[in-house]
């Protein structure tokens, strides 16, 4: 049904109000479709986040979740529609937009320590050319210590486990100080440890009235964890508040099967867009 | 060897002290080997390393072309910089190539190296055959190219190929914290606003600039080594990118320094061969013996790894069998039930004496210690947590359970320990059969 | 130019040899992402040569290969060392084994200089043009005779041999090494040790190099590996046809290539060039060519596929809007009306292309349907609206974000399911013409 979170919107009012930028949601993802190699990942997708909300995105695999996170950021050329950040362009409100990657899509066997990683969310802070200072690196440990891993900042990348370098990603995030941030995967593949620091990281960005888009693989925690969803296959299936569109009716429409006409249908269009004037 | 070479000949050139011109070359070729280290680090961390081949193969063409045109210009055709910049331009054509064949075909970037390095480098010949045959121009100075004379470079020659290493040293001095961060995760730079196409550019052109600037020195066919291997070899030393660059320019800049050296004290040493083997060899020491990452810590930490699991096995075994003392016999039937070699039975005795684990006995038997006996108490504890652990949370059948804990159960963490010790108290049943008696059995 | 047997067979024919030897293997080498292994191969191949000539004192082929082949197999476990135990990224260690064995092989070549006669530049560029038929026959019925083969160079018959040997390889071992190449998991799991045809496959390339490069050259080997196979898989999906494409390609470029040595120079007033820098060119002027013109991978194919797409595009929307005005009551419509309709399309251009089809009719600026063109159009019209249904319906588009994706759909030879008499907007669907 329709994109936009309207169900929250009067629960959320007063913290919009607290945003200076309070007329735009921070993200606006209009119309947007995608295609790899001819063959469509997402097609026509539209939602809004609002200020102040966790958003999983949930989906089966090959829903096209991390295709969404890296054409709203521009990773991926869109086929179509518009992505608006804070009303405006991604290029004008970079500063404000931090990004976790995938785990698997780094070589971990880098020769830098986990404070390096982290002091790189502070480099367009820092300039061009200009060396990291002590105070972007005190920045950098502190959010190394936000994250439990202040202890290992000076540890090579590749002694880390599987969560702390997870960890370490999340930190390098938190070092942008964006107001909306998207992770892709976050929860994959981490210890019980990391899933903690990372929801209560989550937790303290909403307090302080920042919007997360996390893409989400597991359905038993979308409840606990995550204000609004996005349930994708492909195209928006449904979004909102979680407690009303969690639904198991909704969670079929995702999950269970495949709309074959629908994707070759697609594919034609994302040819067409690709293509053809 | 040459016999005119006396050892304080061979001396005086590696101090610098055999004339202005050999210790400007062999200076210069330091230099080369400096700048060459330090941007091949980069390119191996951009997993660009082979890019460099093609580009250095793909250089020849343009000598050749400058020659002619600087001839039919009415220029000096041999003059350097002329015919190093035919050579830049054509190597970055040469990338171009690569960049257009990979997207604009189905072909990968490992056929796309292959071909352009192939396809100008024939070009090149089939133009160098021209030159050679048009007998008044002469063509000595280009072949030198191929292989470089290190040897008979001019001091304007040097000079202009240290300048050009200058500037691919000072350029990455410069920006290593963006270059570094493309290499490490582009995306995220993309995110972050950084223009990661111009940088990998930069990546880029800095490789034309270092073959450029060696291909009088080493010659084409070989300077592509130097952006290598010196990388590669101190990648093995270090975990640090600024103490990386730094060992991987003095790697490159001592083979440098020992290849025009040797090569200018036994003419028939060729220089760019002596550098390569000279970081050959560095790399190969490197390889086996730095530590962590060296091939000898790697086996000596295997071995060790391997000793401490049947020691564990051996404790383990001994409690569950509820035995304090084995004679030597039925220690080393000990081992075999446990599948391990016979070999092992005296370093394992030693390790567990060592560790005051058990106490030897006269006539190679041992007895457990208090020590001994906690520790085999832990492990056949851990073993039992961890087969429970497979059985309930992963779905692996039960009978191929104990493999995968003889590979593991040392690597448990103590948190995961302790929720399978609830989960073992709160559902004690199915506790794994002792070890020892399954392998004999089997 | 003129042919003449005792200057021109055996360089033709050594190139011809060398080219479909390494094109054969070089098809196995490109789908395994493998191709700079014969560059590695071909560099690091030297020092064995050089070890060879100096145990065995002399040029015996025998030694030579054994020579060549170990080094081969030497390069590939290097590399896997490296790889494996190195934790080095595969390119680099690739770079790391075969600059170093190719450093060995120079410097040995200078130490053994009086021993060995080979000079690296030979190496190179190889020495076609050294193969003269001494004692050639006067006629064909000559060729054969005891006198006449003595006079063939020693390494014609190499490379005779090795193309029988590359040849027997591939042919017995095709099916093997289609599995290892497509999919070396599922090949082990067949029971097809992969990485001993990985090592094979190493051999017979160590091999077709040594055989290869004497005359030719390494860089032409290194060509011929890589090129013509490229060539053949911008022709084909079929590995089988493939290999001939591969072979025919080498083929070709041999041929030009010799031929445009001499000839092309000669235009000119110029003497010849370098048969082998030459033939190697030709390789990649073929290729360049497979890369623009190949039939459907190729850069025109694409661009002409793309441009007929859009004309019946063009045409089929320009039918779609006539429709429309039809059937509000507007039998005919200006050009200007029509540009108007489809804002940033070339109308006065689809207006032509569908007279020229026969689909609209001219009366001045007025523009009508024909018969033909109404049944088109209501075909047309039908499949916009059964999309926007099914779209709303079972896709969860909105309805005012139908009309863009169904004007791409209603191009499509796939029919939306049957729906309503009505489209989300409320406008009649129309029957499909009676005719089809």
């Amino acid at each position: 049904m329709s994109p936009v979170l309207h169900a929250s919107r009067t629960k959320q009012a007063s913290l919009a109000e607290r945003s200076e930028h309070s007329e735009h949601n921070p993200l606006s993802v209009h119309a947007v479709t995608v295609a790899y190699h001819r063959k469509p990942v997402i097609w026509d997708v539209d939602f809004d986040i609002e200020p102040g909300r966790l958003v999983a995105i949930v989906g089966p695999n090959g829903a096209g979740k991390s295709t969404l996170v890296k054409a709203c950021l521009g990773l991926v050329p869109r086929a179509a529609g518009q992505v608006e950040f804070w009303g405006g362009s991604y290029a004008t409100s970079r500063s404000r937009v931090g990004y976790v990657p995938q785990r698997e899509s780094v070589d971990w066997d880098f020769p830098v320590s986990a404070l390096d990683v982290v002091c790189m969310g502070r480099y367009r802070k820092i300039g061009w050319c200009r060396p990291v200072s002590r105070s972007h690196k005190r920045a950098a440990t502190a959010c190394l210590d936000r994250v439990g891993l202040a202890d290992l900042a000076h540890r090579q990348i590749s002694q880390l486990s599987g969560g702390q370098q997870q960890r370490v990603f999340l930190a390098r995030a938190l070092a942008q100080e964006a107001d909306l941030y998207f992770m892709d995967e976050p929860f994959a593949g981490v210890d019980a440890a990391t899933e903690r620091a990372i929801v209560a990281v989550l937790r303290e960005l909403r307090d302080e009235g920042k919007s997360v888009l996390v893409v989400h693989h597991d359905l038993q925690t979308v409840r606990t964890y995550f204000d609004d969803i996005v349930m994708l296959n492909m195209r928006v299936v449904a979004t909102g508040p979680v407690n009303e569109v969690f639904t198991n009716e909704n969670l079929h429409k995702t999950y269970g099967g495949r709309l074959t006409l629908l994707s070759e249908a697609a594919e034609a269009v994302a040819r067409a867009g690709a293509g053809a004037p | 060897m040459n016999p005119g070479t006396s050892i304080t000949e061979v001396l005086e050139i590696l101090t610098f002290r055999s004339g202005f011109n050999t210790t400007v070359v062999i200076g210069g070729t330091a230099l080369l080997g400096l700048a060459a280290g330090v941007v091949g680090v980069f390119a191996l961390l951009r997993k660009r390393s082979l890019l460099a081949d093609a580009v250095s193969h793909a250089t020849l063409p343009g000598i050749a072309i400058a020659f002619l045109t600087a001839g039919l210009l009415g220029m000096e055709p041999r003059s350097l910089p002329v015919l190093l910049l035919g050579a830049a331009i054509s190597g970055l054509a040469g990338t171009g190539a690569i960049h257009l064949i990979v997207h604009h075909s189905r072909l990968r970037e490992d056929a796309a190296i292959g071909i352009v390095l192939s396809v100008f480098f024939g070009l090149g010949i089939v133009l160098l055959s021209y030159i050679q045959s048009e007998a008044a121009t002469g063509s000595a100075g280009l072949n030198a190219f191929i292989y470089g004379q290190a040897a008979t470079m001019r001091t304007a020659d040097v000079l202009l190929m240290g300048a050009i290493a200058a500037v691919s040293i000072a350029l990455p001095a410069v920006l290593h914290k963006e270059l570094a961060l493309v290499c490490f995760n582009a995306d995220f730079a993309r995110v972050d606003g950084w223009p990661v196409a111009r940088l990998d550019l930069v990546i880029v052109a800095l490789i034309v600039l270092v073959t450029v600037a060696g291909l009088q020195a080493v010659g084409l066919l070989m300077v592509v080594a130097l952006l290598i291997i010196p990388p590669a070899a101190a990648r093995f030393w270090t975990e640090r990118l600024w103490v990386l660059l730094v060992l991987s320019g003095f790697v490159g800049a001592a083979s440098g320094y020992a290849g025009a050296a040797i090569s200018a004290a036994f003419p028939n040493r060729p220089a760019g061969a002596v550098i390569v083997l000279t970081a050959g060899f560095f790399f190969a020491v490197s390889m086996f013996a730095a530590p962590r990452r060296g091939i000898a810590a790697a086996l000596i930490r295997r071995a060790r790894l391997r000793l401490r699991i049947v020691c564990d096995h051996v404790v383990e075994a001994m409690h569950d069998a509820g035995v304090d003392e084995l004679a030597r016999t039925d220690f080393a039937d000990l081992i075999g039930n446990l599948g391990w070699s016979p070999r092992l039975v005296a370093p394992v005795r030693l390790v567990l004496a060592q560790q005051r684990l058990a106490r030897p006995r006269p006539g190679g038997g041992l007895s457990l210690t208090e020590a001994g006996r906690a520790r085999g108490r832990r492990v056949s504890r851990n073993h039992a947590l961890w087969t429970r652990y497979l059985i309930t949370h992963a779905d692996i059948a039960p009978s191929h359970v104990d493999w995968s804990v003889d590979q593991v159960e040392h690597a448990l963490s103590a948190e995961l320990i302790a929720r399978l010790e609830a989960d073992l108290a709160a559902n004690p049943a199915a506790r794994p059969e002792p070890r020892a008696a399954k392998k004999a059995s089997a | 130019m003129n042919f003449s047997v005792a200057l021109d067979l055996f360089p033709l024919l050594s190139g011809l040899l060398a080219a479909t030897t390494c094109a054969l293997l070089g098809n196995f080498l490109v789908l395994r992402k493998l191709s700079l292994m014969g560059d590695a191969i071909s560099h690091s191949v030297l020092p064995g040569l050089v070890a060879a000539f100096v145990l065995a004192g002399s040029r015996n082929s025998g030694v030579m290969f054994l020579g060549a082949a170990a080094a081969g197999v030497f390069t590939a476990v290097l590399v896997e060392i490296i790889k494996k135990l190195g934790r080095v990224e595969p390119g680099a260690a690739m770079g790391v084994a075969f600059s170093v064995l190719f450093a060995l092989g120079v410097l040995l070549i200078e130490q053994f200089a009086r021993q060995v006669d080979l000079d690296a530049d030979c190496v190179l560029h190889g020495q076609l043009e050294g193969l003269v038929w001494y004692g050639h026959p006067e006629t064909w019925r000559d060729a054969f005779t005891p006198q006449s083969l003595a006079g063939v160079p020693r390494e014609i018959w190499t490379q005779l041999g090795m193309l029988a040997g590359a040849a027997l390889f591939v042919g017995v071992l095709f099916k093997e090494l289609r599995i290892a190449a497509f999919d070396a998991g599922l090949a082990t799991a067949l029971g097809i040790n992969a990485s001993a045809m990985h090592f094979a496959l190493m051999v017979v390339v160590a091999a077709a190099t040594v055989a290869s490069f004497e005359a030719v050259g390494s860089i032409l080997v290194i060509a011929m590996l890589i090129c013509p196979a490229a060539t053949a898989r911008l022709l084909t999906d079929r590995l089988a046809t493939q290999v001939w494409l591969s072979l025919a390609a080498a083929v070709l470029s041999t041929v030009a290539g010799y031929t445009g040595a001499s000839a092309i120079p000669a235009l000119f007033n110029l003497p010849a060039v370098s048969a082998a820098g030459s033939m190697t060119v030709a390789s990649g002027v073929l290729l360049v060519v497979a890369i623009v013109a190949a039939p459907r991978y190729g850069v025109i194919a694409r661009v002409l596929h793309r441009r007929s797409l859009a004309r019946r595009v063009l045409i089929d929307d320009l039918l779609g809007v006539l429709f429309r005005q039809r059937e509000a009551g507007e039998p005919e419509s200006s050009i200007q009306e029509l540009a108007a309709a489809m804002p940033g399309r070339a109308v006065p251009e689809a207006v032509t292309l569908a007279t020229q089809a026969g689909l609209v009719s001219r009366a001045g600026a007025r523009v009508a349907l024909t018969e033909p063109g109404i049944e088109r159009g209501v075909d047309i019209i039908r499949r916009h609206r059964l999309w926007e249904h099914y779209l709303v319906e079972r896709a969860g588009f909105r309805p005012d974000h139908v009309h863009d994706p169904a004007e791409v759909l209603e191009h499509l030879e796939t029919s939306p399911p049957e729906g309503p008499v009505a489209d989300p907007h409320g406008r009649e669907i129309p029957s499909p013409p009676a005719s089809s």
